[in-house]
This record gives C-alpha cells, sequence and structure tokens, in this order.
C-alpha cells in the first residue's frame, strides 16, 4: 500500500530538476576540464588557481569547478523545476560536456592542444 | 609490523576511502539497473528503495572524502619539494618520478590525469543519488532520463578507475613515506 502510495505521489513528477542535475553534472566536469587546460597552458591563470600552496594549482581549479557545478545547478534547477524539457538534446549535451571533462583533464590531449 | 603515518594515511584514501567506492560501484549499478528496469522482476518495497537511498548517499560521501583526503592530505607530501641538491629521493615521490626518463611519465600522464578526473565521480555520484532520491521509480516514466543517468554512473566508474588504477602503480614506483612511526605487532 505504502509503495502504492508513494508511486502516485511522484507519479506526474516533471523531468525538469532532474535534467537540471544530469546538465550541471556534465558542465562541473567540463568546467574541471577547462580549469585543468587553462591552469596547465596559461602560468598566470595557474597562479590564480594556487588557492592553497600545498596543494598548488589543483585546489583552485577543483573548488571552482564545484563552485560552477553548483551555481549551475541552481541556476538551472530554478529554471526548469516543475517542467519537461527535452530530454534528448539536454542529455546530448550532458554527454559531450562530461566527455570534454574526460578529455581535457588527459594529459596527451592537452598537450596536443597546446601544440607541445 | 610498523607503519609510518603517511603510508597510514594514504592507505585510508586508496584502500579504506577509493576502494570501498570502487567496490560499491557493482551494488549501485546493479540496484540501479533492477530498480529502474521497466519490467522489473521483484518491486523495491519502501524499505528497499529507503535502503538503496542510504547506499547511494554513503557512496556520494566516501567519494568526496577520498577526492579531499587526496588532494588535502596526501598530495602536499606527493609533490613536495626537495632541499637544493638532495640526492636521495625517497621522500619526495613527484622528484623521484621524475628524475627518470623510465619513470617520469607516471607523473606527467598518471598523477596529472589521476588528480583531476577523479573529482568527475563524486560530482557525477553526487547527482545520481539526487535523481533516484527525487524520481525513485517513477523514473520509469523517463526512460532517456534514465538511461542518461545509468550511463553517466558508467562514466563516474570509469573516472574511479582510471584514478584508482594510476593511485596504485603511483604507489608502487614512488609511494609516499615519512611521518611517525607506528608500531602495530612487536616481532619476535
Amino acid at each position: 500500500m505504502a509503495t502504492t502510495n508513494a508511486a502516485s505521489s511522484t507519479k506526474d513528477l516533471p523531468n525538469g530538476e532532474g535534467m537540471a542535475a544530469i546538465l550541471a553534472a556534465g558542465i562541473g566536469c567540463a568546467a574541471l576540464g577547462a580549469f585543468d587546460f587553462l591552469g596547465d597552458a596559461v602560468k598566470g591563470i595557474g597562479e590564480f588557481f594556487n588557492f592553497y600552496n600545498p596543494t598548488g594549482t589543483l585546489s583552485g581549479v577543483t573548488d571552482t569547478a564545484i563552485v560552477v557545478w553548483l551555481a549551475a545547478w541552481y541556476v538551472l534547477a530554478k529554471r526548469w523545476g516543475g517542467r519537461d524539457v527535452a530530454v534528448g538534446r539536454v542529455s546530448l549535451l550532458a554527454f559531450a560536456l562530461l566527455a570534454a571533462g574526460f578529455l581535457l583533464t588527459f594529459p596527451p590531449f592537452m598537450d596536443l592542444l597546446q601544440g607541445k | 609490523m610498523e607503519i609510518s603515518w603517511r603510508d597510514l594515511l594514504t592507505v585510508m584514501h586508496g584502500m579504506g576511502f577509493g576502494a570501498l567506492f570502487m567496490l560499491a560501484f557493482s551494488g549501485a549499478i546493479g540496484e540501479l539497473y533492477g530498480a529502474w528496469s521497466i519490467n522489473p522482476p521483484a518491486e523495491l518495497d519502501p524499505r528497499g528503495q529507503t535502503m538503496l537511498r542510504i547506499y547511494l548517499v554513503g557512496m556520494v560521501f566516501i567519494a568526496w572524502l577520498t577526492v579531499f583526503s587526496g588532494a588535502y592530505i596526501v598530495y602536499p607530501w606527493y609533490r613536495a619539494i626537495p632541499p637544493v641538491g638532495a640526492v636521495d629521493l625517497t621522500g619526495f615521490p613527484r622528484s623521484l618520478l621524475l628524475s627518470s626518463p623510465h619513470t617520469s611519465a607516471w607523473h606527467s600522464v598518471g598523477m596529472e590525469w589521476k588528480e583531476n578526473v577523479a573529482w568527475i565521480a563524486p560530482i557525477v555520484m553526487t547527482m545520481v543519488a539526487y535523481v533516484y532520491w527525487k524520481y525513485g521509480r517513477s523514473i520509469n516514466r523517463h526512460p532517456d532520463m534514465r538511461r542518461t543517468v545509468l550511463a553517466f554512473t558508467a562514466a563516474a566508474f570509469l573516472a574511479t578507475g582510471v584514478a584508482g588504477a594510476f593511485g596504485v602503480f603511483l604507489n608502487k614506483y614512488a609511494p609516499v613515506r615519512g611521518g611517525g612511526t607506528i608500531q602495530l605487532i612487536r616481532g619476535e
């Protein structure tokens, strides 16, 4: 009985909030990769990301990526909460951002982009 | 039987948190796939759903613990700079790896990738736990979203695998050592 009630209470839940979380995760991963790449390619940006000296650039890269991810999640959840969005397009974008995150953190790919 | 303080914390980061998180993936992927399949072989009762929620939240907690302990406890020891003219680099893993062309790529590729790609896992698993918490079994009404979440879970597993595998190899070629010694068992 409890299962039935729980199911019916969430039956018409739109996909907006879920897709906001998914796209925000993609944005966070891409931000991680982009910041890592920029910190590696541009000395000044690398120094900017040195939030905590014992950890070096990694501290700023990851902390800033987390802030971007959470901010994106908040904004998207506000915009998409309570309604349905185009799952196919948003998923595709989220996968592309996730792939960018993987690629931009991969040192040989970063070297390739920098012409090293 | 002795272990150094840094060894102990590195083991806690890699085996205590990281390996536990990786092991938890098999349960998470299996349970999510089962719970979210269109024709489930067995209904998950409310208690089962609650347990899966707690399981996923636990995974998220361990994932964040793994990356933060790695970045802010172990990594500073790994990248410590040796004094000028130092010959023995065993206490300076990064410098030790970079001192030989036979091992330098373990740092320039292995550690440089591991230290960043690992963070994909907690970001993604936080999203996965949130979506399950929010939608539960009603996600079956959104099959495309369900597939996307499962694919992201697999990607988080891949990121964890990369970080974990390089972590093991790095610790073989240039272990983080030092600090006080803890005696576990006195030998005969």
